[in-house]
């Protein structure tokens, strides 16, 4: 076993990707298929009064509208598909079709729409003032607060604000904190406190960003024999299922799911999400296909984005860097509706990145007109990351200590603890991480490199930490051996760009021994049977699938001994599989070719072919052997491996920068990420992991941000020129990675996942760099734009207030 | 043609709004002359008073060059041939082969690889000249599709990803390379990135990776694969 884990291949997917032959849902056509347009919202907060479609629909070529009214009420404060109250600029109100995209953009201009501008809120700290203004009419806390039953509920909008004391307790530039909507603590953070030889109490912003995967969320959809069709973009294939069957209020075996490619995803596109059932909608209502093409704007506001925090971290330390006490509070901008758990990630990321031996974390989501809220690489973990690590060098340098030290002697190692329970981890080796990228990017030398000017450049040396949960266990894989003797392994993995649905795959082939140019992966398309995954999302897919794929390879390798003993004689233990074939251990020439076993299953059937399956693995998983039963051998298992403990994948960043104080430009010389996921998995997949993780974060903390007018609560960036994401010309002209490769041991191949972190380290350690070359000014906020460089440099003072999210 | 009808949302009314005045109301933003590049806010397609559809219009009657239209129209939303307005039916080259096809005055190349041609490896990414992922090759150079006036390139060589490989299936040394590289994650950018690739080693058969970079830095890959994307125009310089 183990001849592909840790090998480079070609991921079957890559040509079509180089030829233009990869079709994402966009390209999808069909016979007389209509074009679907939306009216969204162009304001942050507002009631429809009126729609007279009446104009529209009369114009040539106009087949349909479909409003909120005909959509199933989505309660409060859910993600909605079309609504009567927009809460935020770009919301969708209504929705046409007609036969060409021109006609239906010509109908939504023709609509008359009467909308009653309401209340906004764009800065969470202002709608916690007494008397601040409330994103929703019935609130401005994602949850009621009535009891604590309500609390503990997802549904829900309360209204919490805190007192004038509250804000005047602050300080100048410090951020108040009022009551929390959630708070936890272990250790004695008082006396940790008493004992520090040095206390930093720090308020800082990180503004949210938008994820923009090239491929907006376009959708296309139609309705045969009973079935719903959509060809979505989504991360996952068979985890979007369940919840787009529930947004289509049909049963989820009434829904063929096809997104064989996605033009990424980055987080906002791991589940079903609300504007993917417009088309199905419009298609049930004119009985023809529809094609629904997002806009690069729509996809701005209806994309999803990363949550901006407000925080304040009081952190202290002993002489040799070792923390002793944390106490951190997180207000996020939650967005107008359920948002995300990215701030109570942060609080449990923060135990387990600085292994405090006290910490109190509080926090609380507030609601805001600003697009809505959801995962994106790294959520919560990569904010936390911008944080706190610059706030690590500001106490590195006031200790007098290096900055690899001070991270060094808090890095989480096996013994570490998660969250507010310090629950246990599977393996860290933050350390082994941090020595590995030390040693490669010669630290020391280019430590004594930092602070040289070379004209108006100076040079800034640095190092970035970041981390993410990164593993599940517990769902099902699902494999065929045909009767021609190939492997076919169906996963529903969905395929976002990361090759992790083939090299999860080749786990089942290596089980079996197989030649991997004699697999095949079946995917991409829930009605060709493919098992129940999860999400291909929080970095779990490594960890999750690999640990299903083990345990549908070992139920074959079973069924295959127990075919050679009933056909060649002995028990099943008498057997072993090797070269595709199943032989005899005392007598090798006793053997059954993998082709051979699986004609014999199939005349055996019963759990041989299919015909029975265990009585845990998931009806998605029961339902696709059906479809496969009785056409060869078929392995398929829960996976019901131990798994006992958080999944930690870490990653650490080296930066090396030249940082123009006079313009606030910089150039990154050299970047080297490496990442603790476990054993190595797929090389190359890796190396684009690490790398481009880095380049988003290179964006995460220099260039993007979302800015809304805090007058007139619009937007003020929305397409790719105004959000920046990284270019060519913003990452170093070459990058490096490398891995700690020590086996996780609850992983069956040792594997952890890695996509996140390898964001929130790079992003980290640029911010770190640029305030080293500023000879150690902290910014206490992400982005840092080169106005504010400019300022720093020349002593004045910045043009946004401390706390503010909306900059300049 | 006759008057677009222009959306009223009750922005501009006072009736409609008790706030100070609305920036997307007209008086009070900041346009200058014909062009629309003063308007705030006009990214909210089809609801500006300004539409881009207006400004094409507009372009297209006085002949300077524009960006693109994105949206594609069929018999139900022809206007009547007026004088002055330009050929419908038109001959294009596209990957060596000639095709007849029926464009509109204000139809972007894309749109007419993408809806009429069905060439989709040709995405759409912006529409908007932001980011790339619709490049294809005019005469060996390489242009935004999405702002390029189909009308405009009528008697030019276009291709684009699906006319790269050779006739027996074998891959242009750009798209080998970067299979071999892994170049593509999502892949949705992947194609603009080949044609970015394919037209800077037309030019310029041995780049440097600085030069090689320069070239590619319209082509954005929010994946964020740039550095095996470069790794593979090294490999193929000097295959082309």
């Amino acid at each position: 076993m183990a001849h592909l884990i840790g090998q480079d291949y070609m991921p079957p997917d890559v040509r079509a990707k180089v030829t233009g032959r990869a079709k994402y849902a966009e390209d999808i056509r069909a016979d007389g298929m209509l074009f679907c347009r939306l009216l969204t919202s162009p304001m942050p907060h507002a009631r429809v009064r009126n729609i007279d479609a009446s104009a529209a629909l009369a114009m040539e070529g106009v087949v349909a509208i479909l409003t909120a009214d005909e959509l199933p009420e989505v309660p409060a404060p859910g993600n909605t598909i079309l609504t009567n109250e927009p809460l935020y600029v770009g919301a969708p109100i209504l929705a046409v079709a007609a036969v060409d995209e021109t006609t239906a953009q010509n109908a939504i201009a023709a609509i008359n729409l009467d909308l009653e501008p309401l209340p906004f809120c764009v800065d969470p700290l202002e709608s916690l003032r007494p008397g601040g203004p409330n994103a929703r009419t019935d609130g401005n806390t994602p949850r009621g607060r009535e009891t604590a039953a309500e609390q503990n509920t997802s549904e829900g909008v309360g209204e919490l604000k805190w007192t004038e004391e509250d804000f005047a307790d602050a300080g100048e530039g410090q951020m108040p904190m009022g009551e929390p909507e959630r708070e936890w603590s272990y250790g004695d953070v008082e006396a940790g406190f008493a004992n520090a030889a040095l206390v930093l109490d720090e308020s800082f912003v990180t503004a949210g960003h938008a994820h923009h995967s090239m491929e907006p969320r376009s959708a296309m959809s139609y309705w045969q024999n009973g079935k719903c069709y959509v060809y979505g973009s989504s991360q996952s294939q068979s985890f979007v299922v369940p919840g787009l069957a529930g947004l289509l209020q049909i049963p989820p075996e009434d829904v063929v799911y096809i997104a064989e490619f996605c033009g990424g995803g980055f987080g906002s596109k791991g589940s079903a999400y609300p504007v993917m059932a417009i088309p199905a909608y419009m298609s049930k209502k004119t009985n023809r296909p529809v094609l629904m093409r997002i806009s690069r704007a729509e996809e701005n506001f209806i994309g999803v984005c990363r949550p901006a925090f407000q925080g304040r971290l009081k952190i202290g330390f002993q002489p040799d860097g070792r923390i002793t006490a944390v106490d951190l509070y997180i207000i996020q901008d939650n967005g107008p509706n359920s948002g995300g758990g990215d701030w109570t990630a942060a609080g449990s990321a923060m135990s387990l990145v600085y292994t405090p031996p006290a910490m109190r974390f509080r926090g609380l989501p507030v609601l805001t007109n600003t697009p809505p809220k959801g995962p994106m690489r790294g959520p919560g973990q990569n904010q936390l990351a911008t944080a706190v690590e610059p706030i690590l060098d500001k106490a590195a340098r006031q200790l007098g200590l290096d900055y690899v030290a001070i991270r060094r002697i808090n890095a989480p190692d096996n013994s570490a603890g998660y969250g507010a329970n310090q629950g246990p981890v599977t393996s860290a080796y933050q350390r082994e991480a941090l020595d590995i990228g030390a040693e490669q990017f010669d630290w020391e030398a280019r430590r004594a490199r930092s602070g040289q000017r070379r004209g108006s450049k100076v040079t800034g040396v640095a190092v970035g930490q970041a981390f993410h949960s990164a593993g599940s266990s517990g769902f099902d894989g699902l494999l065929r051996i045909a009767p021609d003797g190939k492997l076919h392994v169906h996963t529903g993995v969905g395929n976002l760009g990361t090759y992790s649905y083939s090299s999860t795959s080749r786990v089942a082939a290596d089980v079996l021994d197989y030649d991997w140019n004699n697999v095949e992966i079946v995917r991409g398309d829930s009605s060709r049977g493919l098992p129940w995954t999860l999400g291909q999302f929080g970095s779990n897919t490594s960890f999750t699938e690999t640990r299903a794929n083990y345990a549908s390879g070992m139920d074959a390798v079973q069924k295959l001994k127990e075919i050679a003993a009933q056909d060649l004689g002995g028990s099943p233990e008498d057997y072993d599989v090797g070269n595709e074939t199943v032989f005899s251990r005392t007598n090798p020439s006793r053997r059954l070719t993998y082709a051979a076993a699986a004609q014999r299953a199939i005349q055996l059937g019963g759990r041989f072919s299919g015909e029975d399956v265990p009585d845990d693995i998931n009806e998605m998983t029961a339902r696709a052997v059906e479809g496969i039963a009785g056409t060869g051998l078929i392995g398929v298992a829960r996976d019901n491996m131990p798994h006992t403990a958080t999944v930690p994948a870490l990653a650490a960043g080296f930066i090396e920068i030249e940082l123009d104080v006079e313009t606030g430009q910089f150039e990154i010389i050299d970047y080297l990420g490496v990442a603790d996921c476990g054993k190595v998995l797929h090389p190359m997949g890796l190396s684009g992991q690490i790398k481009g993780g880095a380049v988003m974060g290179f964006g995460m903390a220099t260039l993007e941000r979302h800015i809304y007018d805090t007058h007139y609560g619009l937007p003020g960036t929305v397409g790719l020129h105004q959000t920046k994401p990284p270019t060519y010309l913003d990452v170093p002209l070459e990058m490096s990675w490398s891995a700690v490769d020590i086996a996780d041991p609850q992983n069956p191949v040792g594997v952890k996942g890695i996509g996140e972190p390898t964001m929130g380290c790079a992003a980290a350690a640029l911010l770190c760099a640029i305030s080293d070359a500023l000879g150690g000014h902290y910014f206490n906020r992400s982005p840092i734009v080169p106005d504010m460089i400019v300022n720093a440099a020349s002593g004045r003072s910045q043009d946004h207030t401390p706390l503010a999210v909306h900059t300049p | 043609m006759s008057e677009r009808k222009t959306v009223d949302l009750g922005l501009a009314g006072p009736s409609a709004s008790p706030s100070p005045p609305h920036p997307m109301e007209p008086a009070t933003n900041t346009c200058v002359g014909d062009s629309l590049s003063g308007v705030p806010f006009e990214w909210l397609e089809g609801r500006s008073r300004w539409s881009r559809r207006d400004f094409i219009k507009g372009i297209i009657a006085s002949g300077a060059a524009v960006s693109g239209v994105p949206y594609l129209a069929s018999a139900a939303s022809r206007p009547a041939l007026q004088a002055g307005a330009v050929e419908r039916l038109i001959s294009l080259n596209v990957n060596g082969q000639t095709r007849r096809v029926d464009v509109l005055p204000n139809e972007t190349l894309a749109m007419t690889l993408r809806y009429k041609l069905g060439l989709t490896g040709t995405k759409l990414g912006c529409d908007r000249a932001e980011c790339g992922a619709c490049t294809v090759l005019i005469d060996d150079v390489t242009h935004y599709s999405c702002s390029t006036l189909t009308q405009r390139v009528r008697g030019k060589q276009i291709t684009t990803v699906e006319g790269l490989e050779s006739p027996t299936g074998e891959l242009h040394p750009v798209q080998q390379a970067f299979m071999d590289e892994l170049g593509p994650q999502c892949g949705f950018c992947t194609p603009g990135q080949v044609m970015a690739a394919v037209g800077l080693l037309t030019e310029n058969p041995n780049p440097t990776r600085e030069e090689a970079r320069q070239a590619m830095s319209g082509n954005v890959c929010r994946c964020g694969s740039y550095d095996h994307y470069l790794n593979g125009i090294m490999r193929a310089a000097g295959e082309v």
